[in-house]
């Protein structure tokens, strides 16, 4: 069974390994992990799961996997879990039974022991009393009994129960694939950082601790030993499409931008911004006012090709803007298209997203222009998880 | 959850000055039990670091705390070879400067592998340092030893300690570390969990004061454009400038006195006063 919930997670994307499994399986022999439902959930999730974007993945998970599977487990019939857990009777009504707790000195082999004999003798529901699995007892098996000692049967007093707590589903904000929020967009800037640490760098910074090494495996004779320094050498350039289609995105820019800017690593961070489609100016403000722009040409030749470009645009605009054709107050040749495939071209390492994870090709006229500018560039949703992948592509060497 | 003993550890179940959710208890327990390094996450002022000091005042055990730095690395952790002063020494004629394990200095987990009873070992923020930093501790967390090549010792845990490990998600932290370690998200306390909290700090806070602190706290936590929001902290002492001011309870919802206490950005006080105007 447990196996079986081992591939069954790994099938969901949470990338369980053999270690962390085995180390589930010493708690659970061990008896480190109370028998109680809701405990092992929680204990499942502090082993396997590593992080709180997976909380929820694990949630549903479990969800769906525990559900069928506690009417065939052999250890805790369905029923009597059922009935375990939403007792139908009132503490109250029942008298004290003058509990001195005879089980206080008895040993968890043994209680286990005697629990698996009374699961076997045990054929009916039972309130009260102090010898069978049953609720409001003092036997020590069942729950909101008053043992102190013992196997919780279902039930939790007073606290949530296992699927409860799952089916809350209280950790869907936490999800990766998640559109994003300036947190886990600086989060996943960061990462454009961890993979360019000590690239190609000479070695030009003197490691102090290591040549006080070496002077003294030396014999204090001065030897020096530099090292490659740890700056980032990324260069980023963002492109904003901004206005039109754009508006009821902008929080979402803002966010991006704001993320861009406080991560103050890059090496240089370029922001520019267009409307729809790169053409023959870029905008230095997101007022797109000629005042404030520069031509295109100006970019390719003064920012080495080495910059990674982010792009953040829609992609939905009128087609005639990629391939040519009238557009008021712009001059269209070369067209979009064209404009496209050299910022592709230069610049090797390119990702664009859209703000909205609709797919447009379904529903509006404006679906032409994404299907085209998708044939040329990767295009995809701006969310935690692609932003990541993205951030990946754009490290790796051309 | 019952104080009940796993393999005849006492269990941990919060102390006086620390109010732990349930699930948050069970983690702790496991990893005490499982022997193996708790990592920590969550937001700001949930408590984090509070965490290890009252495991460690709960189980009576002694506490190490190593405080990590952006310039910290896992070797400092360990041990530090003092190479400069036995060059000193050694051109000065100081004494045993054949003896270089006087010059070997254990750092905060050499000294919890050390120690002879078992004890608490806080690794606080173990983001704020290099991406490498948690995988060059991997070995060292995993099998509770590390050698010393000057003199050729290995130190080994003569009682493994418990090891808590927090993070404030700055970082992303490698796969491999992540393996070895058991991880606990500690959510931001809902409004029951957190008037307990309050409660434990100040016994004696009115009734009704409390309640109305709460709901607007939580109403400002509510509202989305806020950048930073107000945790724990700042509410205990908000609560407590509320207290001293006099302030009238009615007036507190309405008009959230001493915004400043709760808000330390200008960019979200005004936000504040565009939501309540």
């Amino acid at each position: 069974m447990f196996t079986a919930f081992f591939y069954f997670l790994r099938a969901r994307g949470l990338k369980v390994t053999l270690g962390e499994w085995l180390t589930l399986v010493r708690a659970l022999r061990d008896r480190v992990i109370g028998p109680s439902f809701t405990q092992f959930y929680y204990s499942l999730r502090t082993i396997v799961v590593k992080s709180e974007a997976d909380f929820d993945r694990f949630d549903c998970a479990f969800l769906e996997f525990f559900k069928d599977i506690a009417a065939e487990s052999d250890e805790l019939p369905k029923e009597l879990m059922d009935w375990l857990d939403n007792p139908d009777i009132n503490p109250d009504d029942y008298p004290d039974l003058g509990r001195d707790d005879e089980f206080n000195h008895w040993s968890d082999d043994d209680i286990r022991a005697m629990f698996q004999k009374r699961l076997a003798e045990q054929k009916e529901e039972h309130n009260g009393g102090n010898y069978w699995i049953g609720t409001h007892g003092a036997s020590p098996f069942g729950n909101n009994g008053e043992s102190l000692r013992g196997i919780r049967v279902g039930g939790q007093s007073r606290k949530r129960l296992a699927m409860a707590v799952a089916g809350e589903r209280r950790f869907r904000d936490f999800r990766g694939d998640n559109a994003l929020n300036l947190r886990s967009f600086q989060t996943a800037f960061r990462k454009l950082r961890q993979f360019s640490s000590r690239v190609d760098a000479p070695k030009t910074e003197l490691d102090l601790d290591e040549t006080v090494r070496a002077t003294g495996d030396n014999a204090g004779t001065l030897d020096l030993v530099f090292t490659k320094p740890r700056k980032n050498t990324v260069k980023l350039m963002l492109l904003m499409d901004s206005g039109g289609s754009m508006e009821p995105f902008m929080h979402l820019s803002t966010t991006l931008f704001q993320a861009v800017d406080r991560s103050n690593h890059f090496k240089d961070l370029r922001v520019y911004y267009f409307h729809n489609i790169f053409k023959k100016r870029m905008y230095t403000t997101p007022e797109i006012d000629y005042n404030d722009s520069i031509p295109t040409e100006w970019l390719f030749q003064n920012l080495h090709s080495d910059y990674k470009v982010i792009v953040v645009g829609d992609a939905q605009m009128a087609p005639r803007e990629l391939t040519g054709g009238y557009y008021p107050g712009h001059e269209l040749t070369p067209t979009g298209l064209t404009w496209l495939r050299r910022f592709r071209d230069h610049y090797k390492r390119l990702v664009w997203f859209t703000p909205s994870d609709n797919d447009p090709i379904a529903h509006t006229v404006w679906g032409a222009s994404y299907s085209m500018i998708r044939k040329e560039v990767d295009i995809m949703p701006l969310t935690v998880d692609n932003l990541a992948l993205a951030v990946k592509k754009l490290m790796v060497a051309r | 959850m019952k104080n009940t003993a796993h393999g005849g550890q006492p269990a941990f179940s919060g102390s006086d000055d620390y109010v732990a959710s349930p699930d948050l208890l069970n983690a702790v327990n496991i990893a005490v039990a499982l022997e193996k390094p708790l990592l920590i996450k969550g937001e700001p002022g949930t408590g984090k670091t509070m965490l290890a000091q009252s495991i460690a005042k709960s189980l009576d055990k002694p506490l190490i705390v190593w405080p990590i730095k952006s310039t910290t690395k896992a070797q400092d952790g360990l041990y530090v070879y003092d190479v400069v002063q036995r060059l000193y020494d050694s051109q000065f004629g100081g004494d045993g400067v054949d003896d270089i394990a006087k010059y070997v200095k254990l750092g905060k987990v050499g000294e919890a592998f050390t120690s002879d009873r078992q004890v608490v070992l806080l690794i606080d923020e173990i983001d704020k340092a290099d991406l490498e930093f948690p995988n060059d501790l991997l070995w060292e967390l995993d099998r509770m030893e590390f050698q010393i090549p000057e003199t050729r010792e290995t130190v080994t845990a003569k009682t493994r300690p418990v090891v808590i490990i927090t993070s404030n998600a700055e970082k992303e932290l490698p796969d491999a570390f992540l393996r070895r370690c058991l991880f606990h998200y500690i959510e931001f306390p809902d409004e029951e969990l957190m008037e307990r909290i309050v409660r434990v700090h100040y016994p004696d806070v009115d009734d009704v004061l409390l309640a109305e602190c709460l709901k607007a706290f939580y109403r400002l936590r509510g509202i989305g454009p806020i950048q930073k929001k107000p945790s724990t902290s700042e509410l205990l002492d908000w609560i407590r400038a509320l207290e001293l001011g006099g302030v009238p309870v009615k007036r507190i919802a309405r008009e959230l006195p001493f915004i400043g206490v709760l808000l330390k950005k200008d960019a979200d006080i005004a936000t504040c006063d565009r939501y309540y105007n």
